[in-house]
């Protein structure tokens, strides 16, 4: 489903943040990538929505090849890409509402769709009784929930969480990982960076680690090994 | 695409009322420019004016002969205000002329006993020319000098104009040469600072629609990663900019009033009997339609141009 191979990324300078990458990510896995600040995490999940390019290498989503993709073909492949942040990025003079209605909307759907879709998918991350609130009324917790329901209302093939937990609580930690699991469950590939021990022991499933820019160890079962 | 036009309006409407900040923070912005603008257009205005009444006092003097004929007075007339370069041509007669010369000098005797050892009357008849512009007073004497060709036979009549006298007595020409010459150096300084008070306006609107847009970089690139289209995105700022020229144009039109009314009062006098609040209502129409497409316009290419390097993603 997504392949780098031999991806190289160099800043002028010669600062190199990924080096020699090869990798393969089947549907519905369930990935997570872990390595120390500056390993080359972010800049990699970066490639996948092509908001950086690499200096070298392909990357490719299906039969198309990422980096080389512009206009109207990027914004599709973006539609089948859901993205989480660390920080949220959730638009602030938006409402819960419209703020997942936004991706729908930028996807072309229809307004009976959207009012349809949203409520049902706040229900999922359990923030029906929110659907009003703007992003600054709401917790952490919850607005990484936000977060991930509009980045799951266009039923994506991918969800890409940059550090979701990272400016959680345990609690919200918790219940941010048990969502991303349920969603990999029902056959949505999820790709996790993370720095948490102990989501990543707890979740049981394939890991990657990164260090100064390559790939060091690539478990199926992996286990935080830093 | 589902009402796409539709979703942009009403988002680039919800944002302007949302973003309350930054929406009064650009219209205060853009209005203090736009009533900036405004007094400068009240500078060409009194400019204009001035320079209007100084032409008004420029006209050419031709004098007839003592012995002219009213018919060939009359002939000369007619066939100088038949020139297209002719404004307007006002004719003294001889009598007037000497009726006006007593009525000045009435209270000196010596002048009017002089007048009356004379025989006859001293004054010939006087025609005032006011050519339709300046420059076109050489055009209008050289017609009058070309003789019988234009004239025929009434050109005998004509003793001299005050133009560019050949015995070097009236110099007109070269007044007027050189009012000429002022005039155009005025209009010149005037476009250049036209054009510097532009391009100033210019980086204000920018500059205030680039940190509004700026302060959003981050949700556009968001938007940007969730799917949406170049369009779909600057949409809405495009609007709230259309939004912001409206209101500021608004809001600056309604404060000129009181300001020219005040400023009117303790100007008109200075001015020459310009008064600044009359020539706001009478151009009311045209300053608003300049100021509403400014504001807009560039409103409208500073979000362009602002937001363009972040939908670069």
């Amino acid at each position: 489903m997504l392949y780098f191979e031999n991806v190289r990324k160099e800043y002028p300078g010669g600062f190199v943040v990924l080096d020699d990458i090869n990798l393969t990510i089947d549907k519905g896995e369930l990935v997570s990538i872990v390595g120390h600040s500056g390993a080359g995490k972010t800049t990699l999940v970066k490639m996948i929505l092509a908001e950086d390019k690499p200096t070298s290498g392909r990357i490719s989503f299906n039969s198309s090849q990422i980096h080389k993709l512009k206009g109207n073909k990027l914004i599709d492949l973006r539609r089948k890409i859901g993205m989480v942040f660390q920080d949220f990025r959730l638009l602030s003079n938006r409402t819960v509402f419209e703020n997942i209605a936004f991706a729908m909307e930028a996807a072309g759907k229809s307004d009976e769709e959207i009012k349809k879709d949203v409520p049902h998918v706040l229900d999922l991350v359990d923030l029906g009784n929110k659907i009003l609130h703007f992003p600054d009324q709401l917790s952490g917790g919850e607005k990484q929930r936000v977060a991930i329901a509009r980045a799951l209302v266009n039923r994506p093939e991918i969800i890409i969480a940059d550090e979701p937990t990272g400016n959680l609580d345990p609690v919200n930690t918790y219940d941010i990982i048990q969502i991303l699991k349920k969603i990999n469950d029902l056959g949505t590939t999820v790709i996790l960076t993370t720095h948490n021990k102990g989501v990543i022991d707890h979740l049981k499933k394939r890991v990657i680690t990164m260090e100064d820019g390559k790939i060091i160890k690539d478990e199926k079962l992996g286990k935080y090994s830093i | 695409m589902k009402n796409p036009i539709k979703r942009i309006f009403k988002s680039g409407w919800k944002n302007f009322f949302r973003n309350r900040t930054v929406s009064i923070s650009s219209i205060s912005i853009l209005t203090t420019t736009l009533i900036i603008i405004s007094v400068f257009f009240f500078f060409r205005g009194i400019f204009d004016y001035t320079i209007d009444q100084i032409k008004d006092k420029v006209d050419i003097k031709v004098y007839y002969r003592l012995d002219a004929s009213d018919t060939d007075i009359n002939q000369v007339k007619d066939k100088i205000s038949s020139l297209p370069e002719v404004k307007s041509v006002a004719l003294v007669t001889a009598y007037d002329n000497l009726e006006a010369f007593k009525n000045s000098h009435n209270n000196d005797p010596v002048a009017l006993q002089a007048l009356n050892e004379l025989d006859g009357n001293p004054f010939g008849a006087i025609l005032t020319i006011k050519a339709q512009d300046m420059t076109s007073y050489d055009n209008i004497v050289q017609s009058i000098n070309s003789g019988s060709q234009f004239l025929g036979d009434s050109f005998s009549v004509i003793d001299h104009t005050n133009y560019n006298d050949s015995n070097g007595v009236y110099d007109l020409k070269s007044t007027i040469d050189r009012l000429n010459n002022i005039v155009n150096w005025i209009n010149v300084i005037g476009y250049w600072i036209t054009l510097i008070f532009m391009i100033m306006s210019s980086l204000i609107i920018f500059n205030t629609i680039r940190l509004s847009i700026f302060i959003f970089k981050d949700e556009i690139s968001v938007m940007k990663l969730v799917g949406a289209s170049n369009m779909y995105v600057r949409g809405p700022f495009l609007i709230e900019s259309i939004i912001y020229g409206i209101f500021s144009t608004v809001l600056a039109i309604a404060l000129l009033f009181p300001i020219t009314y005040y400023v009117a009062q303790k100007t008109t006098v200075f001015f020459n009997g310009l008064n600044i609040y009359n020539y706001y209502t009478n151009n009311f129409f045209s300053l608003f339609g300049i100021l509403l497409i400014i504001s807009i316009l560039l409103s409208l290419i500073s979000s362009v141009f602002a937001i363009r390097k972040y939908l670069k993603i």
